[in-house]
């Protein structure tokens, strides 16, 4: 017996393993993809950055500066072994080392990311597992149509109404949420509300949407008729049946949907000029300040990686079937 | 006759068609149950059984509504019962056993937090009190340790053994009623015969109300002490079991006595001894290949077999034995790992891509799923013409014409050509399956379980047209089935796989008589016979516990050791079987001696 | 040809008869913008560039129903031509994103093996890079001119409808009438075009429709931010970017081209949803 089950901790650890490495090469080719997209210039990079006014040896400079007298393939491994160091490269735009810069920016935007989190999962998993529960009523086809709508307007209409409403009219809130020396909870209040708010709109649509639809389909397994057939009672049939199910496709709608904050952070950190690291790479498109746009990538798609890493690592876990095999 | 305890009164039942509109999908449906009977109601799909045994508990699946009629049970009034009191009643007083228990039970729960769940539900005992009555309960169903079962979780579990406990879940609160839904047809015969048994066993000694619904007349005739016979949503004929399996008086019940006694289709005149397809120590399967050059999961191992060309080779064996890939390795979609397969002589490539469309023309499959075999996007029409164009460069007129003899071939109007398989009916279907692989004028069509999804009568009739294609066209076919009475009735020379090996061997005479090897033994004991007290008649043998021993063991030993009544320890565990030939003709893979098999066998001759 | 369009238009209202209210109103807005896209500029009372009003962020009045921008332009008619753009760039990055997508999907499943394995690698490598980013690190390596944002949501949105299609291809791969291709003979062109895409071609649709709004939303929102279409073409989301300031005077002007945006895409999602709901109700 206690072999047995030293077998199934083996069997579970071996998957977890092979999720977590499968998580790793992706992350690998993800960096190759983006090196290879930001290093594609056509011409000569240092001369384009520099203007033909520029000396050739300002140029000659700047290419050894950028690494571009070494190949494609020695560059690409220098900057992912930089990646793995913790050396970022040094911004062009502001010629400080881009980890300084990240470092300054990051945990602002994890910050944002958490409290909007914190707020839309609970409600989304309501209105999800409500409207499941519901399904083909009237309150699930409203909800239906207004989720439906919700995840179609874009972040910045949302942002732009509140703004005036909040703002400009009623006069509650400051416009813009520059997130500096937060003293107290109202403080905290007055900074989130706007930015978060408009996050919620989009990713509480989205999630509940994903809930509703992974409940639903346990709803019409077999398992939940015979639970029915048993007398139990609605509530009990779908959180004590349905739901434990649902886990795993819930856990994949919470990562899908919190990737897509990633994204979306980028419109509202540049409308209410909150400081994140979206507002950083924006910054960096614009002047095309290409190793801050490389580090910024990757942090974005490690998060993403890593959401739906979490996300598969509790669906595993909560299935006996790939719990004790 | 005193009150009778469950009865149901003019009950009608409507359903949401697609357009919106309703339909009655039971019309009119009247029974009564005296205490401690079992009443089956037997019938095809769509003949409303599961409906009207769902109404028992108050219950309309989605889309469905009572329409009219009242169901009583005791002095409950069930269908004018609201919410609170029909949550009392389901799993309290009237309890449910589904088809699949493999999809009944939660996958995310142990097997004892669910079949003590309907007395946590019900108020009626205390958690360890419920416990310890699952424990007796999973004793009385004799299932392998009783005492540790219930912890683990429902994947852990056989097929069988999670049927027999949903029983101790439906029986645990002691209920009125217990309706039993098709509860053996998800399962292989052989294990169907140990898990009616303990339904059998604990029915009749807690003398349980039961109705059970099935297709299988052999099986309610075990089981029931009346029968109602339904057809498309209306009763046809009630009475006690062995009046209506001796003096059917509707013509639908003799329909159905007569198909699920197949009779034989193929006569024993002599035939030709050209082989057609030989197969020569086939080997296939599935992952990685090894060292020795076969797969890491055999599926085939060290298979042999010949059809005479215009003859019809039976392949059985249960769900996994092997079978399916045996059709897939001849028609070349999966490839073999070893071995060779010679079809008209030539040597038959079993990758795809070498083969040529002449051979590809000549080797026809037909599939067991009529429902997902036809390409929903085509008009039949266009998956006639497609084999005609394909092999022989038919097309226009002719092809137009070849499509109206072909549907005229498998007694089908020729005004189908134009409608879509969605618009067909499930024989229909399986009849266009068909006419397909007869457009290519194939020598050899590879039968795969082609009647087991349909109807008894509907596959009777399916049976009657391949006999006939065969006499008319003399193709060959290779047929493959889990039905041990189907594959007498059209095949000439029938094999048995088991786990992938072929058992035994021999033609359709040679499979009527002992000796067999232990496992067409234990497979033909275990296929009830249409007539009443057989389960009873029993010797207790055929019900040996599988020993559950997966410990490795050397390569080739007898693929049937673990479940064998006949093993003789210290050989079978040691050293590979030999195939012996025995008088009749037949090949047996086994240790023991013609006679010494015959005299333990369960079986005496089988009169065809 | 005019009996062929009559019956054309006579379905398309039989159907658009049968859909929920939701539905319908997702039926008329599609429509809607339909046709400002195909006539709107040439319906557009004044000159796109033109400044008419001395009036700057000015509010609703007869001669500007929707306002004045912060030149004094016309919002209508800079709304009409915005629309035009957003639209028509956004359609074809969103069919070349699903026609890609869809062939590479239908050719990598049914060949199969390492050639299956590796494409699905690669899709699932891009599609961890959250398609805003790579439209970020795409327009920060070469520029936003009009044929490279197309180019660039179409690479962005690919993977999206490579995963759809490669799981509905999959699906039907398995099913028997394509292993009775295989059995046939058939060759993997045939499969493909004749027994697998045709099972797919509804699903695809809707995810199209779905593509078309997440690109409409991913090119207003690089022009947003001021990194889309460049001026002096103006898209619906570079309106809002030009007359953001007039937010705290509460213009018109901002808040216009953003409900535009908005129903347009939550237009296609409703009749998309009533749509792919009736045929599942047909299907069951």
């Amino acid at each position: 017996m206690a072999e047995a089950s030293r077998a199934i901790r083996a069997s579970a650890v071996r998957l977890v393993l092979n999720r977590v490495a499968y998580g790793a090469v992706t992350l690998l080719l993800v960096s190759a993809v983006i090196f290879l997209i930001t290093s594609w210039l056509p011409g000569d990079a240092a001369q384009e950055l520099l203007g033909q006014s520029a000396t050739p040896e300002a140029v000659a400079a700047l290419r050894e500066k950028l690494g571009l007298d070494r190949s494609p393939l020695a560059r690409y491994g220098a900057w992912l072994r930089g990646l793995a160091t913790g050396d970022l490269g040094v911004s062009l735009a502001a010629n400080t080392p881009v980890a300084d810069l990240v470092a300054t920016r990051l945990p602002k935007s994890l910050l944002l990311a958490a409290v909007t989190a914190v707020v839309s999962v609970p409600i989304a998993l309501t209105i999800g597992i409500v409207s499941a529960m519901w399904r083909g009523r009237r309150l699930d086809r409203s909800l239906n149509v207004a989720t439906l709508s919700m995840v179609a307007v874009p972040e910045f209409l949302i942002a732009t109404i509140a703004v005036l409403v909040f703002a400009v009219k009623l006069r509650w809130l400051p416009a813009l949420s520059n997130a500096v020396d937060i003293g107290s909870a109202s403080q905290f209040f007055r900074t989130y509300a706007m930015p978060v708010l408009t996050l919620c709109f989009v990713i509480v649509a989205q999630m509940a949407r994903m809930t509703r639809a992974a409940v639903i389909d346990q709803l019409n397994a077999s398992y939940v008729e015979m639970a029915v057939l048993k007398g139990a009672r609605p509530a009990h049939v779908a959180l004590r049946h349905a739901l434990p199910n649902a886990i795993g496709p819930i856990a994949n709608a919470v990562a899908l949907s919190l990737s897509y904050l990633l994204g979306g952070v980028v419109i509202v950190e540049s409308i209410f000029n909150y400081p994140g690291i979206a507002s950083l790479m924006v910054d960096a498109v614009t002047n095309r300040d290409i190793p801050v746009v490389q580090a910024c990538a990757m942090i974005f798609c490690f998060a993403y990686l890593l959401l739906v890493l979490v996300a598969d690592l509790v669906a595993i876990l909560s299935n006996p079937r790939l719990r004790h095999r | 006759m005193a009150q009778p305890h469950v009865q149901v009164t003019g009950l009608c039942v409507a359903a949401r068609g697609p357009g919106g509109s309703e339909a009655l999908i039971v019309r009119d449906v009247s029974f009564a149950i005296p205490k401690g009977q079992v009443l089956a109601l037997i019938g095809e799909s769509g003949s409303g059984k599961t409906t009207i045994a769902l109404s028992l508990l108050g219950y309309a699946r989605p889309g469905c509504r009572f329409a009219a009629g009242t169901v009583r049970i005791g002095s409950t009034d069930v269908l004018s019962l609201d919410d609170e009191e029909l949550y009392r009643l389901r799993g309290g007083q009237v309890s449910y056993i589904a088809q699949s228990a493999a999809a009944a039970f939660n996958p995310m729960k142990t097997i004892m937090d669910q079949v003590v769940e309907g007395t946590a539900i019900h108020g009626t005992l205390t958690r360890s009190a419920s416990e310890t009555r699952a424990v007796e309960l999973f004793r009385a169903l004799a299932l392998p340790d009783p005492e540790g079962i219930g912890s683990r979780y429902p994947h852990q579990v056989s097929g069988g053994q999670l049927q027999r406990l949903m029983a101790a879940m439906a029986l645990i609160t002691e209920p009125e009623l217990v309706v039993l839904d098709e509860p053996t047809t998800a399962l292989d015969v052989t294990t169907q015969i140990e898990v009616l048994r303990a339904f059998r066993h604990v029915v009749r000694e807690r003398g349980t109300t039961a109705v059970y619904v099935s297709h299988d007349l052999a099986v309610v005739a075990q089981m029931a002490d009346r029968i109602v016979v339904l057809s498309e949503g209306e009763v046809r004929e009630s009475g006690a079991t062995a009046d209506i399996l001796e003096r059917p008086r509707h013509d639908y019940t003799r329909s159905l006595l007569a198909a699920a006694r197949p009779k034989p289709r193929t006569t024993d005149e002599p035939r030709e001894d050209t082989p057609l397809l030989e197969v020569r120590d086939l080997g296939a399967g599935y992952g990685r290949v090894g060292a020795d050059g076969l797969p890491e999961i055999r599926v085939l191992d060290a298979i042999d077999l010949t059809i005479p060309r215009g003859a019809t080779l039976g392949v059985i064996g249960e769900s996994g034995c092997g079978k399916t890939t045996l059709a897939r390795v001849v028609a070349g979609l999966v490839p073999a790992a070893r071995g060779e397969v010679r079809f008209d002589g030539e040597p038959l490539p079993t990758n795809l891509h070498q083969r040529t469309k002449e051979q590809f023309r000549r080797i026809q499959i037909v599939f067991q799923n009529a429902d997902t075999v036809l390409n929903p996007a085509h008009t039949i029409r266009s998956i006639l013409e497609r084999p005609l164009a394909f092999y022989r460069g038919v097309t226009g007129e002719a092809a137009g014409r070849r499509v109206a003899e072909l549907l005229d071939l498998v007694k089908l109007p020729g005004s189908l050509a134009d409608r879509r398989p969605a618009e067909l009916s499930g024989g229909q279907k399986q009849r266009v399956n068909l006419a397909r692989a007869l457009a290519a004028e194939p020598d050899l069509i590879l039968c795969d379980e082609v009647t087991s999804a349909l109807d008894t009568v509907v596959g009777a009739a399916i049976l009657d047209l391949l006999a006939e294609l065969r006499r008319s066209l003399g193709v060959s076919y290779l047929f493959i089935s889990h039905d041990i009475s189907t594959v007498r009735a059209v095949c000439d020379d029938i094999l048995v796989l088991y786990a992938g090996r072929k058992v035994e061997s021999g033609s359709r005479s040679a499979l009527a008589a002992p000796p067999y090897h232990p496992y067409a033994d234990l497979l033909i004991a275990s296929v009830p016979e249409l007539r009443t007290g057989w389960l009873e008649g029993l010797p207790p043998r055929v019900t040996i516990p599988i020993a559950e021993t997966h410990a490795a063991q050397p390569a080739g030993l007898c693929p049937f050791l673990d479940r064998c009544p006949l093993r003789v320890p210290g050989l079978c565990d040691r050293l590979a079987p030999p195939r012996q030939r025995f008088p009749s003709g037949k090949e047996v893979l086994c240790h023991r001696e013609g006679e010494d098999l015959a005299r333990h066998q369960l079986n005496t001759a089988i009169t065809t | 040809m005019i009996a062929e369009r009559r019956h054309w238009a006579t379905r398309a209202w039989a159907l658009m008869k049968g859909l929920p209210l939701a539905g319908r109103i997702g039926f008329a807005l599609v429509l809607f913008w339909a046709l400002a896209a195909l006539l709107g500029p040439s319906l557009a009372p004044h000159p796109v560039g033109a400044v008419v009003a001395m009036d700057v962020y000015g509010t609703f009045t007869a001669a500007h129903p929707l306002g004045t921008d912060y030149l004094g332009r016309d919002m209508l008619s800079r709304i009409l031509h915005g629309a035009r753009l957003t639209i028509g760039l956004a359609l074809a990055a969103a069919v070349a994103a699903s026609v890609t997508g869809t062939t590479i999907a239908i050719l990598s499943a049914t060949i199969g093996g390492w050639i299956d394995e590796g494409v699905g690698r690669l899709m699932d490598a891009l599609i961890s890079i959250p398609s805003k980013m790579l439209a970020l690190v795409m327009v920060a390596s070469f520029g936003a001119s009009p044929t490279l944002l197309i180019l660039t949501a179409a690479f962005s949105y690919t993977p999206g409808a490579f995963r759809i299609a490669r799981s509905l291809a999959i699906n039907v791969r398995t099913l028997d009438y394509v292993q009775a291709a295989r059995a046939r003979g058939e060759g993997t062109g045939y499969i493909a075009w004749v027994e697998i895409f045709p099972n797919m071609v509804n699903p695809m649709l809707a995810d199209f429709g779905l593509r078309f709004v997440f690109v409409v939303l991913l090119l207003s929102g690089m022009s947003f931010l001021g990194l889309g279409v460049q001026p002096p073409d103006a898209d619906l989301g570079s309106l809002v970017r030009e007359n953001i300031s007039g937010l705290f005077e509460g213009a018109p002007a901002v808040v216009m081209p953003a409900l535009a945006i908005a129903s347009l895409t939550v237009g296609v999602n409703l009749l998309i949803d009533a749509l792919s709901g009736r045929s599942s109700q047909v299907e069951q």
